[in-house]
């Protein structure tokens, strides 16, 4: 096994470790082997429930959630050829927070949050995309960018003026979900979610040898017959779909998308099929670790979810940051 | 074979045209070199092959089919561009970069993977890039880059080859090595456009030189017929001489000391966005 398989392994293995934590840890705390035996459906039947109820959905949500951000992430900086692009930053967090305060303000049934985050999301990254392309820079992911951070500005902005006259519910439960949990995980979530996640990452994965061809501009994309527009649309679209739906089911949590995706390079991950899938499994393992930091650090209170995941993201990415040449 | 034919290109917004008129081929078993000064449309014309830029009126065979006619994917499987510049915000690994250079052949099944490794084991040994493989595009120098690249272009696979400015920034140990690799292709068969500001190279390489001058072709022919002291002088708007090369008795250029005779006319840039 090469170095670099046995990186992978490990990042795995730490994954999987991980996620049976996950399951374990909380209010009440379970031993390996009754874990083990709740997975199995054995043993004592409130441990069950509370295994396959509330800590299984809420450990596959954030399995998810974190693969979902860094598979967006990793797909949209190969096509706009910055370390900086990730899908928040095309508008895709600010849009959802708007369609979700809108939603909050107007006292919509809690069901309906997430689908009117979704709808903003996709109406935000729509606006900016439509922008860019207006512009006489025709396609160039610079354009898109700005277009992105502008379109985020606007969305705070829209945030601000909803919230300011709100009254403390609203505010707070505004709030609550732009800092991101997956505390109130179901099963169904989490099928939606596998959906979009599965579907687009399956769609991203495969078109990875043309990401790698836009990754070297528009001139060589053109010189090896990609139409890199066409291509390069097609990754926009379904890499804001998949964070859009993670942002439906569990609110913004920030930096995964950015930064998951460099320390995947570092992990020796070369063309972008092996950094989309590294990306996956390291955001999965960001996100599942950062939940259980947010519920088993200060209890019972738990901690807001994109908080915890900057925090101990940031110092990782310093790390990795001091050993770039 | 490339052929350009009575080729007119115009850019948006523009008030004349970029490339007007011009005629040229490259045929395969010579280097032919595309040369001029800045802006005198020689990068134009290689958009013009990228299919990144329309025509305004003419037309551009492949083979004697249209370039219009073929899909994007057959016009990479026939022509290979080494571009001037190439973006590496995420620098691959060498030898996922050349394998990059099958990517026109996707889908093509059964004898696909067989196909692929040939093409990749003639490129790396013709451009001598094996003990290259393993490193990272950001950790070459500037002469095993470029090497990389033509190596990229070769596994494409097809029968031309064109580059735009290939030794810019390269030292001469490094360029010529470049220029013999490039005549050891054309040697071998393939059709070899270059575009280039080194003239005197290209006298030495090319076999069929094309001087652009403000869009139009200004002189075609031998480095002989091209490299004019009067003719050269117009175009660069610069006292010089053309002399023999000493060495090998190839016609080279000197520029000499003094002022511009005309102010040259270039044409219009593509609006870079």
């Amino acid at each position: 096994m090469t170095r670099r398989a046995g990186r992978w392994a490990a990042a795995l293995g730490v994954l999987v470790v991980l996620m049976l934590l996950s399951v374990a840890l909380g209010a009440v705390r379970l031993s390996p082997a009754d874990t083990v035996r709740a997975l199995l459906g054995r043993g004592d039947p409130t441990v069950i429930t509370i295994v396959r109820v509330l800590r299984m959905p809420r450990m596959a949500l954030a399995v998810l959630l974190g693969a979902g951000l860094g598979i967006s992430g990793a797909s949209l900086q190969g096509v706009m050829r910055n370390p900086l692009a990730e899908p928040y930053l095309l508008g895709v967090s600010g849009g959802a927070a708007v369609g979700a305060v809108i939603a909050v303000s107007l006292g919509a049934a809690a069901g309906l949050v997430p689908i009117a985050a979704f709808l903003g999301a996709i109406a935000a990254v729509s606006v900016a995309f439509l922008v860019a392309q207006a512009a006489p820079g025709r396609g160039d992911s610079r354009v898109l960018l700005m277009a992105g951070v502008i379109v985020g500005a606007f969305a705070n902005a829209a945030i601000m003026l909803l919230l300011a006259n709100a009254d403390a519910d609203t505010v707070r439960g505004a709030l609550w979900w732009m800092m991101g949990s997956v505390g109130d995980a179901a099963w169904g979530q989490v099928g939606w979610l596998a959906l979009y996640v599965g579907v687009g990452g399956g769609l991203l994965v495969a078109w990875a040898r043309e990401i790698d061809i836009l990754a070297l501009g528009e001139d060589a994309a053109a010189g090896l017959g990609l139409d890199a527009d066409r291509a390069a649309r097609r990754v926009y679209l379904v890499a804001s779909l998949v964070a859009a739906a993670t942002v439906a089911a569990a609110g913004l949590v920030g930096f995964v998308g950015l930064v998951v995706p460099h320390i995947a390079r570092r992990m020796g991950a070369g063309g972008h099929r092996a950094v989309i899938l590294g990306s996956a499994v390291i955001g999965a393992a960001l996100v599942v670790a950062a939940d259980l930091i947010a519920r088993v650090a200060l209890p019972p209170a738990e901690l807001p979810l994109g908080a915890v995941t900057a925090i101990i993201g940031v110092p990782f990415f310093l790390v990795q940051l001091r050993r770039l040449r | 074979m490339i052929a350009f034919e009575r080729v007119v290109v115009r850019y948006r917004g523009a008030d004349r045209d970029a490339v007007h008129d011009v005629s040229l081929e490259a045929r395969r078993g010579r280097m032919t070199a595309i040369v001029g000064p800045n802006g005198s449309g020689k990068s134009t014309l290689v958009r013009v092959l990228l299919g990144r830029q329309p025509l305004v009126s003419g037309r551009v065979l492949l083979d004697d089919r249209d370039l219009r006619t073929l899909s994007r994917t057959d016009v990479a499987r026939r022509v290979a561009v080494v571009t001037q510049r190439e973006e590496l915000a995420f620098p691959p690994p060498v030898r996922e970069y050349l394998a990059l250079g099958r990517f026109p052949h996707r889908g093509a099944r059964r004898a696909g993977a067989a196909a692929d490794r040939d093409a990749m084991e003639r490129a790396v040994a013709l451009a001598a890039v094996r003990p290259l493989l393993d490193r990272t595009v950001d950790t070459l120098s500037g002469g095993e880059w470029q090497r990389v690249r033509i190596a990229r272009a070769l596994v494409q696979g097809g029968d031309a080859l064109v580059l735009d400015e290939p030794t810019t920034y390269l030292d001469i140990a490094h360029e010529m090595e470049a220029f013999e690799l490039l005549a050891q292709l054309a040697h071998d068969g393939m059709a070899v456009l270059l575009v280039s500001h080194q003239l005197n190279l290209v006298a030495r390489f090319a076999q069929h030189l094309v001087l652009l001058h403000g869009g139009r072709v200004a002189a075609s022919g031998t480095p002989d017929d091209v490299m004019r002291g009067e003719v050269l002088e117009r175009v660069y708007g610069w006292p010089l001489v053309v002399t023999r090369d000493p060495a090998v008795g190839a016609p080279a250029l000197v520029p000499l000391r003094g002022r511009p005779r005309a102010a040259p006319p270039s044409t219009p840039r593509p609006s870079d966005p």
